[in-house]
């Protein structure tokens, strides 16, 4: 009985210790951020360009940026992952779709850096030499290998919706003549829309969370991007390359307009999924 | 007070040592018995050098734990000043306020270029200042106005905390544009990865970071090379420092004074860089 209250304790704490740290990393970022917010400084980084020679601080670009590249990634990502799902959950299930669904399990494991280093060595050169323009370091290029990253997330989200869409409405419509491709086009895609709904917001929002692959591969330049042939930087790795500088530089202090950026985005996309989840009532 | 008496006595005692037995003494040596952790950060230029001798103190004595991170100029003086790494690396050297606020301790072990560079293959191995200042301001563009092929001259530069390059901008630029479309890189190695990649690349390294990958380019005729740079006939140097908060102690000074040994020097110069005392 004693056991069970100190274990019920300890497990609050866990939860408690768990769920604060989230709230005291937003407190953290406005505290230190504090001097940006007097004087509508914030404001001023949200909008200028990033010219340090001119003390112009702005993180305009990183945010164009950071759009361009995690958009581009979904774009591609969504109809790749919509079509292995579709595999998997009806055109050829079974054991082509478990072996499929398994290497998918395995690619959501395999490190970032990874396909870092894979983008760096084959891709950019590729791209560089087949656009002739630019040096392959561009938005093209990180939302290429950006979309591979994030597709597993998707594919295991869609086909896990696709697969709870109730056996007897896939019967029904059999039943009245449809073809497989009907089913999935009129009943599966249809019932499942919700998680792939939630699929998609939760894949954007690691799009736009990961760092590494900007990093290595979109090139930093510091621009808004004009065309996907261009260099830029995401506000990730803009914190990344930032944090090395000087602690009481205005520069640095960007670093936090772009948690805050970053962190309540992020906190939109939870909040969008969870009232989708909450919507999921069983209807019909 | 004591301290100060204490670390100046030891120094007599291991310059007389090292006056009597130039020869014989090994540095390594020093490290026997010794137990420790030595964590070391900041400039990328450095690491090389930290690496190897890392090595060879390991080698002799596996007691002797040495982490070496990268980061860049402004790291290794911030985390060296803030106590977070037993010694801090810069490429730049700290500025008064900085040694005042940390109360840091500076040691120039090297001396170092910075030369532009570009892919082996690109015919453009030699510009004027003038010239180089265009190309990073964006104004001169394609490599055919340089003698190369007609192609868009790819911008590489380093980001905002690099010692190399707050000294190339500072010696080489004449503290010019850089244009916002050039691509960032966070070290010397990325940069010089970058550069071998890149057919149409212009980028900049510490001259110790050049070899048959990348081609350095000539400054008004001036291949940056360690004799040139030793010379002063290649303007654009700076030196190699390490930082402690106050004076280094236990293994981080038996480190240090490793630097500045023969055997350090050798592995100085091996890297690429010109040792100095």
């Amino acid at each position: 009985m004693d056991g069970e209250r100190i274990a019920q304790k300890v497990f609050l704490l866990a939860a408690v210790l768990s769920a604060s740290v989230t709230v005291l990393l937003l407190a953290f970022m406005v505290i230190l951020g504090l001097p940006l917010f007097q004087g509508g400084l914030f404001l001023e980084i949200l909008t200028q360009p990033w010219l340090p020679g001119r003390q112009l601080f702005g993180v305009w670009p990183m945010i164009a940026g950071t759009l361009a590249i995690a958009s581009l990634a979904v774009a591609i990502a969504f109809p790749l992952s919509l079509g292995v799902s579709s595999l998997i959950a009806v055109v050829a299930p079974g054991r082509i779709a478990r072996l499929v669904k398994s290497a998918v399990a395995f690619m959501t494991g395999i490190p970032t850096v990874v396909y870092g280093f894979v983008g760096v060595f084959l891709l950019v050169p590729l791209v560089r030499e087949s656009l002739s323009r630019g040096s392959g370091l561009c938005v093209l290029s990180a939302a290429l290998v950006l979309g591979i990253l994030v597709a597993p997330t998707m594919i295991l989200f869609f086909s896990d919706a696709l697969a709870r869409v109730p056996r007897s409405h896939r019967i029904a419509a059999e039943a009245l003549g449809a073809t497989p491709a009907q089913v999935l086009i009129y009943v599966l895609i249809p019932g499942a829309w919700r998680g792939i709904v939630t699929g998609l917001v939760l894949s954007t929002g690691r799009a736009v969370g990961d760092t590494l692959i900007a990093l290595m591969l979109a090139g930093n330049a510091a621009q808004v991007p004009n065309s996907l042939l261009d260099s830029a930087r995401a506000l990730t790795a803009h914190i990344a390359l930032v944090i090395a500088s000087d602690f009481d530089s205005l520069e640095f202090k960007t670093i936090f307009a772009c948690g805050i950026l970053l962190y309540a985005f992020t906190a939109a996309a939870t909040l969008a999924v969870r009232r989708l989840g909450r919507k999921r009532t069983p209807a019909r | 007070m004591k301290m100060g008496l204490w670390f100046r006595a030891a120094a007599v005692v291991i310059m007389l040592g090292l006056a009597a037995l130039p020869a014989s003494a090994d540095p390594l040596a020093d490290f026997k018995g010794q137990k420790g952790e030595i964590r070391i950060s900041g400039g990328t230029a450095h690491i090389p050098v930290m690496e190897e001798a890392a090595k060879r103190i390991r080698t002799a004595n596996p007691d002797v734990q040495i982490s070496i991170a990268g980061g860049g100029s402004g790291v290794g003086i911030k985390q060296a000043g803030e106590g977070l790494v037993d010694i801090g690396n810069s490429g730049r050297k700290p500025t008064d306020e900085e040694v005042a606020k940390y109360g840091l301790k500076v040691f120039r072990w090297a001396l170092d270029g910075v030369g532009a560079v570009v892919h082996p293959a690109n015919p453009a191995k030699s510009l004027s200042k003038d010239q180089l200042k265009q190309v990073y301001a964006g104004a001169i563009d394609n490599w055919k106005a340089l003698g190369g092929p007609d192609k868009a001259i790819n911008l590489y530069t380093r980001d905002e905390a690099s010692g190399t390059r707050d000294v190339f901008w500072k010696r080489a630029l004449d503290k010019g544009e850089i244009h916002a479309r050039a691509n960032v890189v966070p070290s010397n190695g990325a940069m010089k990865t970058a550069v071998a990649n890149d057919p149409y690349a212009i980028g900049y390294v510490s001259v110790g970071h050049i070899d048959a990958t990348v081609a350095p380019v000539a400054l008004d005729g001036v291949v940056p090379t360690n004799e040139t740079v030793q010379s002063g006939a290649y303007p654009v140097s700076r030196g190699l420092f390490s930082l402690t908060k106050g004076e280094p102690k236990g293994v981080a000074k038996l480190f240090i004074d490793y630097l500045f040994s023969p055997a350090g020097h050798e592995i100085i110069a091996d890297k690429g860089f010109i040792p100095v005392d």
